[in-house]
């Protein structure tokens, strides 16, 4: 219980910070409204082949706007040496990392949240016919991306170039889980439920989202301390 | 049983040893002056003791515990270079903040009592990032003492500090020591360290060159030391 305390103290700490400066919200909020009116353009919206693939154009938005939250995760840390207080804290970093997943987890989620609806409207398509399984396949696909995003974030912080670092690291691990989320999400906008066929990259996301938060529980004092 | 036992260690980067083979202890109640030139290893072995980072060879122990482990770590209080405070938190919030990490029973009790220690009490619902610098390093002295630490682990605690701070920190250190608690600092301000200090030493290239109890002659010519024991 105590774990769990400690975890919502940091989540909440990340997310008064955030919603004082709105520094990393704002940005990504607004370049995926802006990458989503750019794909507009190129892609017909009345197109077959573009419901098709919009699933596809969704999760890249969403992977691109959610580094930007993702690279400030750690980041926030540095100006003070606030991160020596966290790290000398008598609280696990298996706390300390999954409080600040969960913080970028629900402000990645609220950027996605407000980009759903602009996507419909763009896109023609309608994306609340299968409603609470898209919001499953979107939690998954988001647990996936700021698990991993958050503990390259920690491996990144003290790195120069680590605006740059911090996606090169998180896609090509994303992948498998980018591609189950960006399947699903292209058969649920076009309204079709999740079948047998499409169920095994619903389990896939599952499936990465527990392997990666195990594995990152367990090597991210590492990480911290070294 | 010592409070704190640093036992042969070694500190690595790369190739070259920033610690090498350094064996010190604090007994309760004491106060180690840990002085040395700037590269000396000071902060280094600092961070070791505190479990930010682990050496490459050899062991500390705060309490018989390593580092790392929660007890410790709760039974310790550090400043380091940073005030490690938020800037987008009130000073209220921050201490609350970290009262919570800390598992104090009252956090806001707890908060506002060090506050008003502190003399912030009539700003503690200001933005940290508003702060005068003396204020927010009257903040930083206020975090690292709410959870009453056994052990405090200051890095150049007087640097860069205002008067008033420095009256502040000092009063905490002292009134510190005469309830037995233990405190090891590094300083290049070598009087306001020697006047708290009942321990010397010495770093010298990541070696201990000199270690001992603080005489008169040390108080009296805060050079003495490095004349003694000088560096090569």
């Amino acid at each position: 219980m105590r774990f769990f305390h400690q975890v919502y103290v940091i989540a909440a700490k990340d997310l008064r910070a955030e919603l004082r400066t709105k520094e990393a919200i704002n940005a990504a909020l607004a370049f995926a409204l802006v990458i989503l009116l750019m794909f507009s353009f190129a892609f017909d919206p009345q197109e077959e082949t573009t419901r098709e693939i919009s699933g596809g154009l969704l999760w890249i938005v969403f992977a691109f706007a959610g580094t930007l939250v993702l690279n400030r995760s750690f980041a926030r840390e540095q100006p003070n040496d606030c991160l020596d207080a966290l790290i000398a804290a008598p609280i696990p970093p298996a706390a300390l990392y999954l409080g600040k997943v969960a913080a970028n987890f629900l402000l990645v989620l609220a950027v996605e949240m407000v980009s759903l609806p602009v996507f419909g409207i763009f896109y023609n398509v309608r994306w609340t016919a299968q409603f609470p399984e898209l919001m499953l396949v979107v939690a998954l696909g988001t647990w996936a991306l700021t698990v991993i995003g958050t503990f390259f974030s920690a491996l990144t912080v003290n790195i120069r170039l680590r605006e740059v670092m911090l996606p090169m690291l998180t896609y090509p691990i994303l992948v498998p889980a980018l591609m189950g989320a960006m399947l699903l999400t292209s058969g649920l906008v076009m309204g079709k439920p999740i079948g047998p066929e499409s169920a095994v990259w619903l389990r896939l996301l599952i499936g990465f989202d527990a392997i990666f938060t195990a594995v990152s529980v367990l090597l991210v004092e590492t990480v911290l301390v070294g | 049983m010592s409070v704190v036992a640093v036992d042969g260690v070694w500190k690595f980067y790369g190739d070259y040893a920033a610690l090498r083979d350094v064996r010190l202890e604090a007994a309760a109640g004491s106060c180690l002056a840990l002085i040395g030139r700037n590269g000396a290893g000071k902060t280094t072995l600092l961070r070791t003791i505190a479990g930010f980072s682990r050496p490459g060879r050899g062991q500390v122990r705060i309490f018989g515990q390593e580092p790392r482990q929660a007890e410790a770590r709760r039974r310790m209080g550090f400043i380091g270079h940073g005030i490690a405070v938020y800037d987008e938190l009130s000073a209220l919030e921050n201490l609350v903040l970290f009262a919570r990490l800390y598992g104090l029973a009252d956090p806001r009790r707890a908060a506002l009592e060090w506050l008003e220690r502190t003399g912030l009490e009539r700003v503690r619902n200001g933005l940290v990032r508003e702060f005068s610098r003396g204020m927010r390093q009257r903040l930083a002295v206020a975090r690292a003492f709410l959870h009453e630490p056994s052990v405090l682990i200051l890095d150049e605690p007087f640097t860069a500090l205002d008067d008033r701070a420095i009256a502040v920190l000092q009063r905490l250190l002292r009134e510190a020591l005469a309830s037995g608690k233990t405190i090891l600092m590094s300083t290049h301000q070598l009087r306001e360290a020697l006047d708290l200090a009942s321990h010397v030493a010495l770093l010298n290239r990541g070696q201990v060159a000199f270690q001992g109890a603080a005489t008169p002659e040390m108080v009296s010519d805060p050079g003495y030391v490095y004349a003694r024991y000088g560096e090569a």
